[in-house]
Parts: C-alpha cells; structure tokens; sequence
C-alpha cells in the first residue's frame, strides 16, 4: 500500500464517521412532543430527573465517555465502579481462563496431532463437546465451583479451548513430511524433535487457533458477567441498562468494541512473529 | 566386504486386487569406500525406495543393507540425506539450518564451535555472505547448496542424494555439479545419487547403475565410466570415450528398459553385470552391439538399435539433455 492510498483510505474512513455521527445526530434530536404524563412525572420528581427521549444524541455520549475516560476507576460501592475497574475484571477472568485453556489444549493438541489413534478415540468428545454454548455450562460451574466469578473464568476456559485444541492437532499433523525426516535422519530426540522442528512449524496455525479463541473469549465474557453479575463490564452493560442509562450502555459497548479489536491485533502480532515464507 | 553391500532387497506392497505388487525384488549390488555412484532409470522405477531403505527411512520387504560391517535399521548420522525438496527449516536461516544438524552430530560443542563448523561448510559451498538469510530468500540453486552443506556438515560415512539438481535450470545445474565433484573428491565421500541427468551421472561418477522399468524394476547393468577421474565440465565431450558411453545409457533408456520387464528379471539376487562401453573397440558402436559389455548383459534391444539413426546421439549433450525426466 503506497502512502497515497494510505491517506485516501483515511479521508473515506472520516467522512464517513462524519455521516454516521450527523444521520445519529439528527434522529436523535430531542421532539418537542409534550406528554402530560411526562409532565407530572417530572413534577413529581423534581429537578433532579432528567428525561431520557429516546436514544442519546452523539453530545451525549461524548460527555459521558469523557466523564469515563477522565475518571475510570471509581470505585462508589458495588454498583458503581469506573469503566476501567469493570474492564480489569473482565480482561482478569479473560486472561485467567484462556491462559489455563492455552495450557491444556497446546499440549493435548500435540498429542493428538502426533497420534492418529489418540485422535480417533478423542474425535467423538470433542465433536460433542465443540458446539455446545459456554453459558450452558454455567448452572454446572456455579454448582461445582460455588463462586460466581471462577465461574465466569471456566466458561471462557471452556470456550477458548476448542478452536486451540482443533488448530494445534491439526498444525502438528500437518508438519511436513521431509522436515521429520531430516529429524530423523539426524537422530534428532523426541522432545528437542517437537520443540524445535513441529512446534516452530505448527505455530502459525497454533497462533490462529488462539486468535480465534481469544475473539470467542472475548465475545462470551460479555454475556457471562451479564448473567453472573458483580463486576466486570458485561455487568456494568446490564447494570446500566436497569439504571435506564443508554449514553453508558452504548459508551461500553463502544469500550467493549476497542478493548476486543486491542487484544486481536497484539495476538495478531505474534502470529506475524512465528509466520515463515515457505 | 564392500563398504556398502545391498543383498536380495525387495519392496513389495499389496496390491489393490490383493496380489503382491513388488517395485523391486532380490536387488544385490555393492558401493566400495569413496566411490561416486549415480542411478539412474525411469520414473516409477524404485530408485528413491532404494535410497530411502539405505538411508533407513524406509524398511525394506525383505533383504539387508550392510554399511560398514553393520545392518541399517534406521536412519542415522553416518548416512547424510539431500533431499529432492531440500527440506530447509523456513524458520531458520542458513547458518541455523546448518547448525542444527552440527548440534544434532556433536551435542557437546559451544556455540562457537558450532558456528566455526557451520561456517566452514557454508564458504565451501559458495553461500558466504547468506549465513543469516532464510531459505525464502534464496533462489532454488542456492536452497539446495544449503541442503548439500548442511548433509556434508555432519560428516557423514556415505552421502545420499536423491535427484538434487531437479529442479535447477542448466546454468546453476552445472555451477554446483562442479561444486560437488570438487568438495566429493577432496573429502573421498562416498556418495550414492539418483539422476535422471545423463551427463550429470557421466560427469560425477565412477560407476552408473541402470535400473530398468518398473514394476519388478532390476538394477540391469553397472556401466563403469572409465574416463580419466579429473573430469571438467567444458571439455569431458571431448573425450572419444564420452558418447561411447552416453550412447550406451541414453540407449538403455530409450530401448532397452522396457525389455527387461517384459521378458522378466533373469538377474535377481545376483550383482548386476559391470560393462564398460568406454572401452569398447571404435566403430563397432551404432551397428552390432555384441561384445560391448563385458559380462554380456545386452541381449535385449539389439535389433531395434540397428534402426536408429546415429545422428540422433551424435552432436549436442542438450538434445537429449532431459531424456528421462518424463515425470507425470
């Protein structure tokens, strides 16, 4: 990409986000319909309520999320935390679930790339297992592990280890012929065989599964804290959305957004880094 | 004892209507120390079966192969492979390539040790200034110098090459053909080369193994290349012994492979004969070939060589420079 195609990129992608803020804009401008029922509402609450019409206009969130940004981590008890607290908590069960995921499925996916029979047997498991939803397992992981936020950490376990396990045991199997051959050739030991020939091998396709997990996480972490509660920011969505708060609704969703392109593109580096030219 | 001895080998698979399909059966032939042996025969024939069996990567059916007084049961650092594809680790640079099979032949050297020996190898190639690129970098010629440097590195007892130069073009064919002949003759490497090359085979060996057709491929004639072993690349054609003996295997390639299939292998679990039509007497070539071979091996094709037009091998090498590379 030349620079010149860099900057007109740039320019489109603006204008437009300038067409997508001034249409928001303009359908969200406040109506000068006058309800009766409003008027004694606000009567009734004095001066305190302000009404919400509808969705917020763009000013809005602007000043919400600058009020977030200058202040993030609040903490005024627990159902009313700054952004960046509920964030650390989601990014901490996020982190904590699919580093245990990465633990099991690399190994477990070495093995049965390497042995065609250990990957039959285990075929049937995983091709039941894969599709069931993460948040199903979430009345068993509540019972077993009676703590809502372990919970919130095994179902992103749960979630991130298919797309690595699949990846890993298929990148191991597919290492090329004549590379274990060299090995063996060269008398090359097992474990010095899978670290410095399969694994450098595999690890494009390793790092794709663990891209795709890491999306996946990321998606389901969301919907976890919405049903277990407490903290993180799928919590502060739905607490916000009780509070009838749509600027902060929409401000964490646009958070929600940011954090999850953020994590892709650092996996997204490491890929580059471990991705030879053949 | 011959330093290499091959006795009743065979490669047989089960056949899709259940019969056995053997590729091979009962080969017998021997490599002596420090000899430079190319085979050669049309694809399908078995060749790269047999190389994998002596390098141990792959079992044989039945048979042995006796390097040095020991059974090869596997693959081992005494045998150093260059593969057709040159299997270089893309992750890894040149140096690295080369240094992890120096690591994998000598565990207990430093680094500096290793570096020293990888660097010796890759300046006696011809890569100096390419240590730190990668394989993705190199042109074809290259990658394969890389894979030659990195089979010599560990100083193996036999080199096995299995049609290395493939896939260059003829320029870069030639540049490390002499490469190898030089580095081979200086370290008395015994090598054993599968080519579909003629005047590659002509060039680098002391003896050419001609494998006829398969299925059931046999190892029909050893033609020993009886010219002067200070060969040069520019001016071996011409050496009145050269097209005595192109002729003789462009011959076998072109007739008499087929035949011995179809008249079945007489030859099995006995050493191929050894001719040696360098030598034979002048003019007797292109008219009856009785007497050309020395244990007399050719009884098949005579009648059909009488037919061909001379002026078809006379001239140029490059006429029938890719005879055999009729790969599908």
């Amino acid at each position: 990409m030349t620079k010149k195609d860099f900057w007109g990129a740039a320019a489109l992608s603006l204008l437009f986000f300038l067409i997508l803020l001034a249409s928001w804009h303009f359908s969200t401008l406040p109506t000068e319909r006058i309800s009766a029922a409003n008027d004694e509402y606000a009567r009734l609450m004095g001066q305190g309520a302000k009404k919400t019409e509808g969705l917020p206009t763009p000013a809005q969130i602007g000043e919400t999320a600058w009020k977030h940004v200058t202040d993030p981590f609040y903490d005024h008890g627990s159902n009313d935390k700054g952004i960046g607290i509920q964030l650390a908590y989601s990014l901490a069960r996020v982190g904590a679930g699919y580093l245990l995921a990465v633990l099991v499925a690399v190994p477990l996916g070495f093995v049965i790339g390497m042995s065609p029979l250990i990957s039959r047997a285990l075929n049937p498991f995983i091709q039941v297992l894969k599709p069931i939803s993460p948040l199903a397992w979430m009345p068993i992981a509540l019972y077993t592990i009676k703590d809502s936020s372990l919970s919130g950490v095994f179902v992103i376990f749960i979630c991130s280890i298919w797309p690595m396990l699949i990846n890993t045991a298929y990148g191991v199997a597919s290492v090329r012929r004549e590379w274990l051959d060299v090995a063996r050739t060269l008398e090359v030991r097992p474990v010095r065989k899978a670290l410095q020939i399969i694994l450098p091998a595999a690890a494009p396709t390793i790092l794709t599964g663990m891209r795709i997990s890491m999306g996946i996480a990321w998606l389901v972490i969301v919907a976890a804290e919405m049903l277990v509660g407490g903290t993180g920011v799928g919590y502060f969505v739905w607490n916000e959305w009780n509070n009838l708060n749509l600027a902060n609704v929409i401000f964490a969703i646009l958070t929600i957004g940011l954090v999850g392109m953020i994590l892709d593109f650092i996996i997204g580096r490491l890929q580059r880094l471990v991705t030879y030219v053949e | 004892m011959a330093f290499l001895e091959v006795k009743d080998l065979s490669k047989i698979y089960p056949g899709s209507d259940g019969r056995p399909a053997p590729v091979f059966e009962e080969l017998t032939f021997s490599i002596e120390k420090g000899e430079f042996v190319c085979i050669i025969g049309h694809s399908g024939c078995g060749k790269t079966t047999i190389l994998n069996i002596i390098a141990g990567l792959d079992t044989a059916s039945a048979g042995a192969v006796i390097m040095d007084r020991l059974e090869v049961t596997g693959p081992s650092l005494e045998r150093g492979v260059v593969f057709q594809g040159h299997a270089l680790m893309p992750w890894l640079s040149v140096m690295s390539n080369i240094a992890f099979a120096v690591k994998s032949r000598w565990p207990e050297w430093d680094r500096v040790q290793v570096e020293l020996h990888c660097q010796k190898v890759i300046d006696m190639v011809g890569l100096t200034g390419a240590e730190h690129k990668k394989p993705a970098e190199l042109s074809g010629g290259m990658k394969q110098r890389v894979g030659i440097a990195r089979a010599f590195a560990i100083e193996p007892k036999m080199l096995l090459l299995d049609e290395p130069f493939g896939a260059l073009d003829a320029l870069t064919r030639g540049v490390i053909q002499d490469e190898l002949l030089r580095i081979c003759a200086a370290a008395h490497q015994t090598v054993f080369m599968i080519t579909h090359d003629v005047d590659e085979a002509i060039l680098l060996s002391e003896k050419i193994f001609l494998m006829s057709n398969g299925p059931s491929a046999v190892i029909a004639e050893v033609v020993e290349n009886t010219l002067p072993r200070e060969r040069d690349r520019h001016t071996i054609h011409h050496d009145p012994q050269y097209y005595k003996i192109r002729n003789h295997v462009v011959d076998f390639l072109i007739h008499r492979s087929k035949l011995f299939q179809s008249e079945g292998t007489g030859e099995r679990g006995k050493p191929p004969p050894l001719v040696r039509p360098g030598l034979a007497p002048e003019r007797r070539y292109g008219y009856r070939r009785q007497g050309d071979a020395v244990a007399g091996a050719t009884r098949a094709g005579q009648g059909q060589f009488e037919q061909e037009p001379q002026s078809a091998y006379s001239g140029r090498p490059s006429d029938l420079h890719s005879l055999t590379e009729e790969e599908p």
